[in-house]
């Protein structure tokens, strides 16, 4: 396999950080990694390699930047071909149904995520964790139809959907903590819990996957509140 | 094979004109059906249940939902014809880069053009301009987005054109004083058919515009 040069730019906490490093160690590609200081200082090589959005992640392949974590990991599969290890599916499809669910994780459900703990009003907060609840349900849904059976949203292996979802883990554990509620449940969501557990304990997942209790350390610090508990029964 | 595709579509929407434009590049005869948004049909509803949105493509009976997504597979699955996206990995990924970036940035700033006043205005159209500035400096110097043809960026981007005309009468500026380069290539990407068939008139859309303001009670 070709050794190449390869830099991820990101930060610790970032979930969308997580998906890339996920994808690279999936790929066995070797790469240095540099931690930006974000908010506080942005890096030369940051802004250069982003100057629209001046965010992380950022794989630099030699000498050429590629931005946004969907379509980094993407490209990351298209680059490192091995069929035992494929992120999209080979059907077009299938490939499709994956997009439109990493879609759905990365526009609605992160978005809805991002409110619960750093919302401006108990309103949005509060309407933000129904987001988040029915999103899960939707998931759970999508796990069924996606999985086949299998351990994952990909099948046998760890696919697209299961990079983007569940890079969000930590900090749905984060949201539970804080909530005293569960997210992901036996009694609502018991493939999603058990499909969790798989992903976490994942080869490629387990030893770049922030530690949650450093999670909420670095959330309250941000200002992230979260309203505990007040919904009818999981 | 016989392929059996369906879009569910709205004239006006720069998402579904996406998709005619893909469909078109391929040559792929479909139904088109319109929706009529105030009151969706039972197919729209089934087939697109999470989002409940047009466009959707429906190939042999299954969905595909979300423009872009929508574009990608039929790029993929009539793969032998006009293709759009590149092959080179790098290359697809800087056209996956900007066509999001359109979908992150064009829609919701030109409907704050249209939908607000004063201030708030003003602001949505320095945006705008400076989003429109910045597409025009990817282009560059080559004919389209694509490079010699019209390619993923150029399908993703070219419907909003049809929306420019309302934006400038209900901002009360011109696009082309602050961007000629930009409409000297969406000219372009209109002598082709499939982009012509595909979008409505600029003054459809502008009186479309207009009904929504009433709808909405906007000024």
């Amino acid at each position: 396999m070709a050794e190449s040069n390869v830099m991820l730019l990101g930060t610790w906490a970032s979930p969308f950080v997580l998906r890339v490093k996920i994808a690279l160690r999936l790929k066995s590609v070797n790469y240095e990694y540099h931690e930006e200081n974000l908010p506080e200082s942005k890096s030369d090589l940051l802004l250069k390699s982003n100057p629209v959005y001046k965010k992380v992640p950022v794989l630099i392949h030699g000498h050429n930047p590629i931005c946004e974590s969907l379509i980094i990991v993407e490209y990351i599969d298209e680059v490192w071909t091995t069929s035992a290890s494929s992120i999209l599916p080979s059907d077009a499809y299938e490939r499709a149904q994956s997009r439109f669910w990493a879609a759905y994780v990365e526009d609605k459900f992160s978005t809805a995520l991002r409110r619960v703990l750093f919302g401006t009003t108990e309103e949005d907060k509060r309407a933000a964790m129904a987001e988040v609840s029915e999103g899960i349900l939707l998931l759970e849904e999508a796990f069924v139809k996606l999985s086949k059976g299998r351990a994952f949203f990909g099948g046998e292996n760890i696919g697209f959907v299961d990079i983007v979802f569940g890079s969000l883990l930590a900090w749905i554990e984060v949201i539970e903590k804080l909530s005293e509620m569960k997210l992901i449940s036996e009694a609502k969501t018991p493939r999603l819990v058990q499909w969790a557990d798989f992903f976490s304990a994942h080869e490629a997942v387990k030893d770049v996957s922030p530690a949650v209790d450093k999670l909420v350390e670095f959330a309250l610090k941000l200002g992230a509140r979260v309203l505990k508990a007040t919904a009818p029964t999981n | 094979m016989a392929e059996e595709v369906v879009l569910l579509d709205f004239r006006p929407s720069p998402f579904g004109m996406r998709s005619r434009i893909a469909l078109a590049e391929k040559g792929i005869k479909y139904e088109y059906k319109e929706e009529d948004l105030r009151n969706k049909s039972a197919l729209l509803l089934q087939m697109n249940p999470v989002h409940k949105k047009i466009p959707v493509l429906i190939h042999n009976g299954k969905p595909v939902c979300e423009s872009l997504i929508q574009v990608q597979y039929i790029d993929e699955v009539w793969h032998d014809k006009a293709p759009l996206l590149p092959s080179d990995p790098y290359q697809k990924a800087t056209a996956r880069f900007w066509a999001d970036y359109v979908d992150k940035k064009i829609y919701d700033l030109g409907s704050r053009v249209w939908k607000t006043k004063g201030e708030e205005q003003a602001t949505a159209k320095k945006e705008f301009i400076e989003t429109l500035k910045l597409m025009e400096k990817e282009l560059g110097d080559k004919p389209y987005f694509g490079g010699e043809s019209l390619g993923y960026v150029d399908v993703a981007f070219i419907p909003f054109y049809s929306w420019f005309y309302a934006y400038e009468k209900c901002g009360n500026f011109s696009i082309e004083a602050e961007c000629p380069k930009l409409i000297a290539w969406a000219k372009r990407c209109m002598q082709k058919e499939s982009v012509a068939k595909s979008l409505p008139d600029q003054q459809k859309v502008y009186d479309f515009i207009l009904e929504m303001k009433k709808r909405f009670g906007i000024e």
